[in-house]
């Protein structure tokens, strides 16, 4: 009945009905599982995580979407399955007593059997028949049928009875997924499994440079989509996890929130407000030029600012990187201890390419970070060619950017092409590109920074000097004079020696002034003397001046009066007379 | 060979294939095991449930529980003389 619901409602879909594995990812590839109700083959070599396909679709099937599942095994016994899959935390034990999953072992020794004339496998059918009807099974995996053959002698029965048991499969109206042996030209052994299945997925265990990668890849799928690519699968202790690769579409949420970069005067060359939230940013810069530490101050300002900080470390471990940051000034042991600050640090040669960018999926899914981290990206070009590395920063920037992560990596450049051409390829895809340049003069090396890009940003132009103190990291403008760029202790000497020129220039300007005011002072004094002269010349003249006007006066009286004497008779004469006696 | 053979015969049904098998076991069993066996036959159609216990896939099959060693010949025994190796009643043969 509940098989009938979920057919009608995959039905107004459009799409044919299917059932959901529970494996992750591979769901997402074939947009909603595998066919319901029809045969899924699923063939690879030896080791390439066939058995632990089929068990986790039998198990999740019965843990998580209340589908009990028989399973049928040809090569392991039912004891050592259970062992097996304990590791994964599956409890066959369990599920088998609550009638959930029922494992029946086939058993085909040729030694023990003699075939005579005709026969069938009806014997098979009855006893899967049987397994199904007990416990109401949706859905069955057989792994491997194969092992038929290898116990059969008559070829010919076989064939026609493995293309019964996919009509017998599909009559039963379960999910059932066959395993399959790769071998010859063609997918399977006999050539015969991936004719008649609905769906046939393929998996794969290459290695490539002494490194494996696993793969998986839907070969066929009736009736419906599905991904064509080859997509890159773990197996872990918690099983298969499929990647799928990029979501199609370009049209992720933006954010125009920005995040600090943890140095002021950086956030400032960014147009005064750091990162775009959900953006991509690469450090690059030559060996020894501070891009760990860049990347650290990062997470650092993240976790400041409360916001989880995942740090994948391909290089250096943990502790050493805790160690190293104390030298300017940055805790990260107490982000580490807050359980703000995660550190996932694996070695680039540990695994492949593709299984690196699933563990960091994982990791990410797991610990949904805000920030994340990746220090070097260049480490993993020791595992795979450039092309490689740039797909899988691809699928890994789209994955972060749609989940609104903002993402650092750090590359070392080096001066050669491969590493060269590393930065170009990823720089087409980050949103922000900081480069630390090298700059060699008078004997020593410095750093300076540059912002190279930086989308949507009125990011400034100049190349900084980038200084690493013991309290952490800072911009300083270079030095800009008429001998070109100065930096490092070029430019403290040179700063110094302004300085010193100032003193003295101050110092010479006080003198010259001293000297003017003595001459003013020498000057004044010549002035008041003149004037000293000038009034006593004025002076002598006044005096003459008034000697003379004395003169006249007198001298006008003095006749007036001998006049008045002569004019006036007795009286003025005899008066004259007494005065004259 | 004192011994007494106990044979199980599985079928599922009424199928040409297992009545020849049937047919073929009694005359071998009369010519070569007379008085000392006894012949058992399970339909799986009615009986689906013993199936796992003798590892039965093929259809028909006979199994031969004692004496040890267990054997199974599956097919319709329509060759004797394989029957008869099978059954540790002759030594194989080389041809």
């Amino acid at each position: 009945m509940a098989k009938s619901k979920k057919q009608l409602e995959a039905r107004s879909t459009g799409t044919i009905p299917k059932t959901l594995t529970g494996i992750s990812g591979l769901d997402e590839i074939t947009l909603g599982g595998l066919p319901s109700g029809r045969p899924t083959l699923v063939c690879g070599e030896a080791g390439s995580g066939k058995t632990l396909f089929s068990i986790e679709f039998i198990v999740k099937g019965a843990m998580e979407y209340g589908e009990p599942g028989v399973f049928m095994a040809f090569e392991e016994k039912a004891e050592e399955l259970k062992a097996n899959v304990a590791s994964l935390g599956f409890d066959l034990e369990q599920l088998e007593k609550d009638k959930k999953i029922r494992l029946d072992y086939v058993h085909i020794d040729r030694s023990e059997i003699e075939e005579t004339g005709e026969y069938d496998l009806e014997g098979l059918f009855i006893r899967l028949g049987y397994a199904i009807d007990s416990i109401g099974a949706k859905r069955v995996a057989l792994d491997t049928i194969e092992n038929l053959f290898a116990g059969l002698n008559n070829t010919a029965v076989l064939r026609a009875e493995i293309r019964r048991l996919f009509q017998f499969l599909k009559s039963k109206g379960v999910t059932a997924v066959i395993t399959g042996e790769r071998g010859g030209s063609g997918l399977t052994r006999q050539g015969l499994e991936e004719y008649v299945s609905d769906c046939v997925i393929l998996l794969d265990h290459r290695i490539i440079n002494q490194i494996s990668t696993r793969r998986l890849r839907v070969v066929k799928y009736r009736g419906s989509v599905h991904g064509t690519n080859e997509y890159p699968f773990l197996i872990d202790d918690e099983g298969i996890s499929v990647l799928p690769v990029t979501s199609l579409q370009l049209n992720h949420e933006v954010s125009t929130k920005s995040l600090s970069s943890g140095i002021a005067s950086l956030d400032k060359m960014l147009g005064n407000s750091g990162f775009y939230k959900g953006s991509s940013i690469l450090v690059s810069g030559t060996a020894g030029t501070g891009k760990t530490s860049i990347a650290a101050t990062f997470a650092n300002a993240a976790c400041l600012r409360g916001e989880k900080c995942l740090f994948f470390a391909f290089e250096e471990s943990p502790k050493q990187i805790i160690r190293n940051m104390r030298s300017i000034g940055i805790d990260l042991q107490k982000h580490l201890k807050e359980g703000s600050l995660e550190f996932y640090a694996s070695r680039p040669t540990l695994y492949g390419l593709e299984m690196h960018l699933v563990a960091i999926h994982k990791a990410i899914k797991k610990s949904k970070p805000s920030v994340v981290v990746l220090d070097p990206i260049t480490n993993l070009i020791t595992i795979g060619s450039v092309s490689d590395v740039k797909t899988m920063l691809v699928r890994l920037i789209d994955f972060l950017q749609a989940e609104q992560i903002t993402v650092m990596f750090t590359a070392l450049t080096l001066n050669n092409i491969v590493n060269e051409q590393t930065d170009e390829g990823v720089s087409s895809l980050v949103d922000a590109w900081l480069l630390i340049r090298d700059i060699e003069s008078n004997g020593e090396r410095n750093r300076g920074l540059y912002i190279m890009k930086s989308r949507g940003m009125k990011h400034s132009n100049q190349i900084r000097e980038f200084v690493i103190t013991d309290k952490g990291l800072d911009l300083v403008d270079v030095y800009l004079t008429e001998d070109g760029v100065l930096t490092g202790s070029a430019r403290e000497a040179r700063m110094l020696m302004e300085q010193t020129g100032e003193v003295i220039h101050a110092q010479a300007v006080s003198r010259k002034d001293r000297e003017l005011e003595r001459k003013r002072k020498i000057l004044e004094s010549k002035i008041e003397s003149l004037r000293s002269e000038y009034e006593s010349a004025e002076e002598e003249l006044n005096k003459v001046y008034v000697e003379e006007a004395l003169k006249k006066q007198i001298m006008g009286e003095t006749i007036s009066k001998i006049a008045g004497l002569r004019r006036g008779d007795n009286g003025g004469e005899e008066k004259n007379v007494n005065k004259n006696k | 060979m004192g011994k007494a053979y106990e044979l199980r015969l599985y079928v599922a049904g009424k199928t040409s294939k297992s009545v020849a098998a049937l047919e073929n076991l009694k005359k071998l069993c009369e010519e070569h095991l007379k008085g000392k066996y006894s012949i058992e036959v399970i339909d799986l159609l009615e009986k689906p449930q013993l199936a796992e216990g003798d590892q039965i896939f093929a259809i028909p099959t006979l199994v031969k529980k004692v004496p040890e060693p267990v054997r199974k010949i599956i097919g319709d025994l329509s060759n004797e003389e394989k029957v008869l190796v099978g059954l540790d009643i002759r030594a194989k043969i080389k041809n």
